[in-house]
């Protein structure tokens, strides 16, 4: 388990360039706390692979409730990867192999009962890219809400995607127009409509796959409030590229490299007293 | 020469690569504006071609669409038309119906009316000539005036009847008459001199011929229409429609979306990609072998034909259906998949309204194909001599194409310009079907 902080790294080799050689040597074991009292959701030991190679070595990290976990790292280090298991979006990806433990309150999530239907309906995605249906506004966000037959009739659907488009924050903006196509809208708010139609469904976690990467600092700043405020009954994951928004939104930091996962921490810890070097010479914008 | 002097260098001195790039440029937007040149030759070409195309077929079958008639003053007493008083009197009364009028010699009355217009003409051989002046179809026509208002009887009536397709042809052309040499037609002098008497006291009159599209197929040019093989076509596509849609569609889906990649899909998809290639009248004999000779389908119906068709408009259906699904961006289906909606509610409700506009694109250019096809039908008795309007899918029937096959192999000049016209009704046919197609492709496409 890795829920032991490994002895801490020599801080000799700081102002060297780390070559990928070093690097692979060096994670050994994740550096702070990956658990949290009563997680939500866990993931023991997880391997990935795709096909013959491996995108996630040993990964463990818990999400709590009401927290926002970030995922930071290089790109192609596994954060993706690592975060479309949660939901098992990879099963559609014929050669990918995932081992190890994960589960959802406890329920197995690659186990023989849980069903990858009723799975992505408990812990919802929000995708890099803005991907509204090309339906209207309204349907969009009843979507989920029909599929699943969460609404008896008409007046508590209304009621569903009302009240989904106000805590997303869309409401006011769309409220005379939401028979007009989804795909109309701009990008900030087309990707406030996916967080809609995502909590729509009235998920337990939410996973958030660089939520802001296609969006503008103003749209950005209103997704990430809206994270803030979303956290209050969810349990989120998000990955991220962008470190100022990993401090801003998250309570717990978690660094992937070459598809290991290097440190785990409180937000604050990584980013101002970071324990690993590599940690350390990412988030000063050294790598990666 | 090295990039990096240029850094160094004063900014007036260009560097040798600048010169470089400057030197070429000519020659790169020389080369540019020739293949644009290129592609207006070529495109010049072919619309030139259509032109030609076009202009030959509409300018030829044009006066198909047209029919010569002759006014003729009709006895139509019931000696000339041989029908016994009592009959007559009965169904006047109504205590008879109309349809035993059927037998009466109405062609006595026709010959009679041209004997009085030309009483000139006497010998067998000279007044055979003058009967030929009118169409054999002619007396049908009479028949069913006559029918319809058995009042008629033992009046005289100035009709219009339609001619013979030599005269007719002669007609309308708008040539003069009097002019007119034998050369130009199988008519002979005497013919040619009573039409022209009867062309001088407007005794002719060109309509739109609408025997054209009333009649099937017929020996005698002026009797021939379309209207046989254009049902007939039209039950043949919508059997093809029926079933390869359906086929095909579902087939792409579970190709595309649900069957694991393995050595049998590998195999289906490289045959289907063949039987695309398979010369089509190969599906005629298959056409002929099981469902004619194993399954005892009937011959030269509809049914049959439309089987065959949709054999060789799967491929075509599939291969382009396949490539709509796979065209549909994966983040739809993520987002849907995201929301926990199962394999199917998300071919279903997202990809499948997103491929639409690609299927039914596909789905057209298989169906016109099909509609152009004539060998494989050759094969299954399509090709036969059809007169009756096919009434349902088992009923023999021969489509446009062979209709124009047909049409083209006929020895009588008027022919000519049915085979034209015939391609005009069969170009009007595809233009119909690809027009409901942009429109249904534009109704999908506002879902976007």
């Amino acid at each position: 388990m890795n829920d032991i902080l490994s002895p801490p790294v020599s801080r000799a080799g700081l102002h060297e360039e780390p070559t990928a050689n070093t690097v692979l040597q060096e994670i050994k074991a994740t550096v702070g706390t990956a658990t949290v009292e009563n997680p939500k959701m866990q993931a023991r030991n997880v391997d990935v692979h795709y096909g013959e190679k491996q995108a996630i070595f040993d990964v463990s990290l818990d999400i709590g409730n009401n927290e926002v976990v970030a995922m930071i790292g290089p790109s192609g280090c596994g954060k993706s990867t690592f975060l479309r298991c949660l939901n098992r979006m990879n099963d559609s990806i014929p050669s990918c192999r995932v081992s190890g433990e994960m589960s959802l309150d406890g329920e197995d999530l690659y186990g023989p009962d849980l069903d990858p239907v009723l799975l992505r309906a408990r812990v919802g995605m929000v995708f890099q890219k803005p991907n509204p249906f090309a339906k209207s506004i309204y349907d969009n966000v009843a979507y989920g809400p029909r599929i699943h037959g969460l609404a008896g009739n008409r007046g508590e659907l209304d009621e569903i995607v009302t009240e989904s488009l106000k805590r997303a924050g869309l409401f006011d903006e769309v409220k005379d127009r939401l028979d007009a196509p989804g795909t109309g809208l701009s990008g900030g708010q087309q990707q406030r409509l996916c967080i809609a139609r995502t909590i729509a469904v009235s998920p337990e976690v939410i996973l958030m796959d660089e939520p802001c990467s296609a969006l503008d600092p103003i749209a950005t700043a209103r997704i990430e409030e809206l994270i803030d405020e979303l956290r209050q009954n969810y349990a989120i994951a998000i990955v991220t590229h962008s470190m100022q928004q990993a401090a801003r939104v998250s309570q717990r930091t978690a660094y992937f490299h070459l598809g290991k996962l290097v440190e785990v921490n409180d937000t604050n810890s990584v980013f101002t007293n970071p324990q690993h070097e590599l940690t350390e010479n990412y988030i000063t914008g050294r790598f990666g | 020469m090295s990039v990096e002097s240029s850094h160094t260098a004063a900014p007036a001195q260009p560097s040798p690569a600048t010169a470089h790039v400057k030197a070429g440029l000519a020659r790169r937007y020389a080369a540019e504006k020739r293949f644009r040149l290129y592609g207006i030759i070529a495109i010049g070409a072919s619309l030139a071609f259509l032109a030609m195309l076009l202009i030959s077929i509409v300018s030829k079958g044009l006066p198909a669409f047209s029919q010569t008639f002759i006014q003729l003053d009709v006895p139509l007493d019931i000696d000339t038309l041989d029908i016994d008083a009592e009959t007559a009197e009965a169904v006047q009364e109504g205590s008879l119906p109309a349809s035993e009028l059927r037998r009466a010699n109405y062609n006595g009355a026709i010959r009679e009316a041209l004997r009085e217009r030309f009483p000139d003409v006497s010998g067998r051989s000279d007044r055979r000539a003058l009967y030929k002046l009118v169409s054999t179809g002619a007396q049908y026509d009479l028949a069913r005036i006559v029918m319809d208002d058995p009042s008629l009887l033992g009046q005289r009536q100035t009709l219009w009847l339609p001619t013979d397709d030599e005269i007719g042809a002669l007609v309308k052309r708008g040539a003069d008459l009097t002019q007119a040499d034998t050369l130009s037609t199988r008519l002979d002098d005497k013919s040619i001199a009573w039409a022209a008497d009867l062309d001088a006291n407007n005794e002719f009159d060109v309509r739109f011929n609408t025997t054209f599209f009333k009649n099937g197929d017929s020996r005698e040019p002026e009797l021939a229409g379309i209207r046989a093989a254009l049902v007939g076509s039209a039950y043949t596509l919508l059997i093809t429609f029926l079933l390869s849609f359906p086929v095909a569609v579902a087939s792409a889906i579970y190709l595309e979306e649900f069957a694991p990649q393995n050595r049998w899909t590998d195999l289906v998809e490289v045959n289907i990609n063949n039987l695309a290639a398979v010369p089509s009248i190969v599906f005629g004999l298959l056409g002929l072998a099981v469902f004619i000779n194993f399954f005892h389908l009937p011959r030269s119906a509809p049914v049959v034909g439309g089987i065959v068709l949709s054999l060789m408009t799967l491929p075509t259906i599939i291969i382009s259906s396949r490539a709509a699904l796979k065209s549909v961006p994966p983040s739809i289906r993520e987002a849907a998949r995201g929301l926990g909606a199962s394999e199917l509610q998300v071919v279903f409700h997202h990809v499948l309204p997103l491929a639409m506009p690609g299927i039914l694109t596909g789905t057209i250019i298989g169906l016109a194909q099909a509609l152009g096809e004539t060998a494989p039908l050759l094969m299954i008795g399509m090709v036969a001599f059809i007169v009756d309007i096919p009434q349902g899918i088992t009923d023999s029937a021969t489509v446009l194409p062979v209709q124009v096959y047909l049409w083209a192999d006929s020895p009588e000049r008027a022919f000519t310009e049915k085979t034209s016209a015939a391609i005009m009704v069969l170009l009007a046919f595809l233009i119909v079907m690809n027009a409901v197609a942009v429109m249904l492709r534009k109704r999908f496409e506002r879902r976007w």
